[in-house]
């Protein structure tokens, strides 16, 4: 097991590659008294075509959210049953890109931490109670399908990908989800909670070496294979420039989105992930002249805000929230950016964005969740999360400039709108 | 943890919760005022504009520019409804001094900036600046409608306010819309000088420093805060209950319906209704988790919710519009259930260990510490999570069925789909 020390953020983390594959990384938290574990697998909203046992398959949209519905049922009844008797809370979700299993607890951690690695590693589903999940998450579509902030996201997606499967949603519809049966959520299972494709992140005062023994004991010995995915062929172009609808909100609402090129997995992912961040927070975050311009004139309120994604070969900055007239908020973000471009950036600003910067991040490492989601998402795409503040110093001014030519521009640009309904 | 609670001033009163742990500090600020219809707007106003700017740093660019200097410091304004009292003031927090390069030493500096914002605001002519005034005045009504967007939220606000209509505890935190347009800039500043002189004001610090350097940066912070005598915070009135249940029927365009059920408890045994509102439907352990949603696959969520400070019960709930019957009738034989104390051992052991992990992990998060102490100071109480959890320790089931037997239905409310009432 190897440990690393990160004096800059007072953390260390221990981490070890079991036989089988699996990837373990424990954060110790001294002072601490909640113990946190998370089991995940890259395997998401996104992967729906892939290759197993050498044939292509196509999956049902929101297949991937199903199944982590029905891993919590297990031959003697439920997981979540089992581990809330010993008072942990248990839950999951599914992204786009992974679906992560976690409880904290206070006492009885190792006992819960092996209930957790076996439900998720040992699936047991029948056909009546697939079915019988229909129900449950029919219902949580409809209650996702009248919430805006997800509606307006979600044609904001569909605005800007084409091929990508960025642009399903990841509970799927109500007419996808019917067709997923016992044996495809049986071959999905297969295919991805494999423990090559799989991690344990565990956060709190525990020892790390029983953790490790822990998962070495409980999860199969053996791996199945890590099989390709096909993400499809995204064009440069967005789909539509602009997109609208009429639901029952109470002021309009807007969301622009900028599509970004993608990037490549290893050390550059997280670069660019500081680079597009502070792009962001240069060019319309809370400090930013834009900001404060758009604020003054009445069309933004504390709604506003931004950020940057990336998920596998998609990569997009998008900025958004109440407006009573979104197309020229829009147009000024694309000015701004222009003339941050032309003018170059303030080298006072960006040393004091960049401070506030690092004072978020390192914020961040106080969420055991948090914590656990980002050294996962580095396993997955190949970085160390806990590197951000040397990354930060060896980001420039240079850097966010070409950032924001490439990216942010009007041809780039998609407008998802919100209007109320009329009375 | 050590916890210390004194008087600084006149009325003034810090609670200091001293812990190593944290990558931050935490200090918020927050005046106690009995929540009235009458000042709830003005007061809810109040926040937004003493955040947009102080003498020293008079507009969001220059007090944003301060707070990035200081790491990314930050200052939330926040307004809570605790038992009967309105709380409104502001959470601040900043990276530890530990890690900050340099050395420099932030508590002093946002202690400081803190009580700028509240004793020295900007102003123009003895008013706050018109500008301010009119755009935060928008943003509150905005705030106000968009309750509509969630329409979760905005059924279990309907409910209460139908609920506890004629009671202070039905008045939303934010006031109500009709109050909000009535707001004048010239009576603002007396509702504020008014507010800072006669209301309590209650100081949270959670972080590394020690109570002496604490006691000295806020007293030095708060040395100009006018003292007049100081009001009296509100004691809960009990809730009235009604002889016949009411029926309150909404009709918006959306997909799910949401059904919400209030009752009343006439027992006043908090940790026995705790307990029973746990089992009822409090975790996804619970008897609504298990019926409603797992067993019949009527919703995606269901679950209860016990106001300890009002002694009420609400139960929260989405589902197909067809499906309103069933769905009422299996959350009132759930709730019989309990009352007719039909539980198995572990679903007891269960509840009162998720109960318990929620209390000793409370320590680990400043954010629940900071909301905790508040609630328990604003409404005259002073259990620390320890005692609270010795309470819930010691409760048997005789007192759960006893307390559970006093919960009656007393008021319904449905939202419904435009289309199903027009046939």
């Amino acid at each position: 097991m190897k440990q690393s020390f990160y004096e800059r953020i007072g953390e260390s983390v221990y981490r070890e590659t079991l036989p089988n594959g699996l990837q373990v990384c424990i954060v110790p938290k001294s002072g601490f008294t909640k113990k946190y574990a998370f089991f995940a697998t890259r395997y998401g909203g996104m992967d729906t075509r892939f290759q197993l046992d050498g044939k292509w398959l196509e999956t049902p949209a929101g297949i991937a959210h199903y199944l982590e519905h029905k891993m919590f049922d297990t031959k003697e009844g439920n997981a979540l049953q089992e581990l809330a008797k010993n008072g942990a809370e248990p839950n999951a979700f599914t992204a786009n890109s992974m679906t992560g299993y976690y409880f904290d607890s206070t006492d009885h951690f190792e006992e819960n931490l092996k209930i957790l690695l076996s439900f998720v590693s040992v699936p047991y589903f029948t056909e009546e109670s697939v079915a019988k999940e229909q129900g449950i998450i029919a219902q949580e579509i409809r209650m996702i399908e009248d919430n805006p902030d997800w509606q307006i996201y979600m044609r904001m997606l569909q605005a800007m990908y084409s091929q990508s499967p960025a642009r399903t949603s990841i509970a799927g519809t109500v007419e996808s989800i019917s067709h997923i049966t016992a044996e495809t959520l049986y071959d999905c299972h297969k295919a991805f909670y494999t423990p090559a494709n799989m991690i344990l992140a565990v956060v709190g005062d525990v020892d790390p070496y029983s953790v490790a023994e822990l998962a070495r004991r409980t999860l199969p010995r053996e791996s199945g294979p890590v099989i390709p995915r096909d993400y499809g062929t995204e064009p440069e172009c967005v789909v539509e420039k602009e997109t609208k609808i009429a639901m029952e909100v109470s002021a309009p609402q807007f969301l622009v989105g900028f599509k970004c090129r993608s990037v490549q997995e290893g050390e550059d992912y997280l670069r660019m992930a500081v680079i597009g961040d502070l792009a962001c927070d240069l060019l319309l975050g809370d400090s930013s002249p834009l900001y404060q311009r758009l604020y003054n004139q009445g069309l933004i309120n504390t709604s506003f805000g931004g950020a940057y994604e990336m998920m596998p070969g998609v990569a997009y900055l998008y900025a958004g929230g109440d407006s009573r007239d979104a197309k020229t908020v829009a147009a000024e973000i694309v000015k701004e950016a222009d003339r941050l471009v032309r003018e170059g950036i303030d080298e006072d600003f960006y040393q004091r964005v960049r401070k506030a910067a690092f004072g978020a991040n390192l914020r961040g490492l106080d969420s055991f969740e948090n914590v656990a989601v980002s050294l996962t998402e580095g396993h997955f795409h190949g970085y160390d999360p806990f590197r951000f503040p040397e990354v930060f110093e060896s980001v420039t001014r240079e850097d966010i400039e070409t950032f924001l030519r490439e990216n942010v521009r009007e041809d780039r640009m998609v407008l998802s709108e919100i209007v109320p309904k009329e009375a | 943890m050590e916890l210390t609670r004194i008087q600084l001033m006149d009325g003034v009163y810090l609670t200091y919760l001293p812990a190593r742990k944290f990558k931050t500090s935490l200090i918020s600020a927050q005046f106690v005022t009995p929540l009235r219809t009458e000042t709830a707007s003005a007061y809810a106003l109040l926040p937004a504009v003493l955040r947009r700017g102080t003498m020293t740093y008079p507009d969001t660019g220059a007090l944003e520019a301060r707070l990035d200097a200081l790491y990314g410091a930050r200052v939330d304004y926040t307004i809570r409804k605790k038992g009967e009292n309105q709380c409104v003031g502001f959470v601040a927090s900043c990276i530890d001094d530990s890690f900050v390069p340099g050395g420099e030493r932030l508590l002093e500096s946002v202690a400081a900036l803190l009580g700028e914002m509240i004793c020295d605001p900007v102003t123009e002519r003895g008013r706050f600046v018109t500008s301010y005034f009119d755009t935060e005045k928008t943003n509150l009504i905005d705030a106000i409608r968009s309750i509509l967007n969630d329409k979760r939220d905005y059924a279990d606000s309907r409910l209460l306010r139908e609920m506890c209509a004629g009671e202070a505890y039905g008045i939303p935190r934010l006031g109500d819309e009709a109050a909000a347009e009535k707001l004048q800039l010239r009576k603002l500043y007396a509702q504020y000088s008014d507010l800072i002189a006669t209301s309590r004001l209650e100081l949270i610090y959670c972080g590394s420093a020690g109570l002496e350097r604490v006691k000295r940066a806020l007293l030095a912070a708060f040395s100009t805060l006018p003292r007049e005598t100081v009001r009296e915070t509100a004691v809960v009135l009990p809730h009235m209950p009604r002889q016949e249940v009411l029926h309150i029927t909404d009709r918006l365009d959306v997909t799910q319906g949401k059904l919400g059920m209030g009752c009343s408890c006439g027992s006043t045994d908090s940790a026995a209704l705790l307990m029973g509102n746990t089992l009822f439907g409090g975790s996804s352990n619970s008897k609504l988790f298990m019926n409603v949603r797992e067993k019949l696959s009527l919703c995606y969520y269901a679950s209860s919710l016990y106001h300890r400070q009002k002694g009420l019960i609400t139960v929260s709930s989405g589902i197909e519009f067809d499906k309103y019957q069933q769905t009422y009738d299996e959350i009132l034989a759930q709730l019989a259930a309990v009352q007719r104390g039909e539980l198995e051992d572990w679903e007891l052991e269960g509840a009162r260990s998720t109960l318990l992990n929620a209390y000793a992990s409370m320590g680990d998060s400043q954010g629940k510490l900071e909301n905790f102490y508040l609630g328990q100071a604003a409404t005259g109480q002073s259990e620390t999570p320890e005692e609270l959890a010795e309470q819930v320790r010691n409760v048997t089931p005789e007192r759960i069925f006893r307390a559970m037997e006093t919960v009656q239905l007393d008021t319904v409310y449905f939202l419904q789909g435009k289309e199903e009432a027009a046939e």
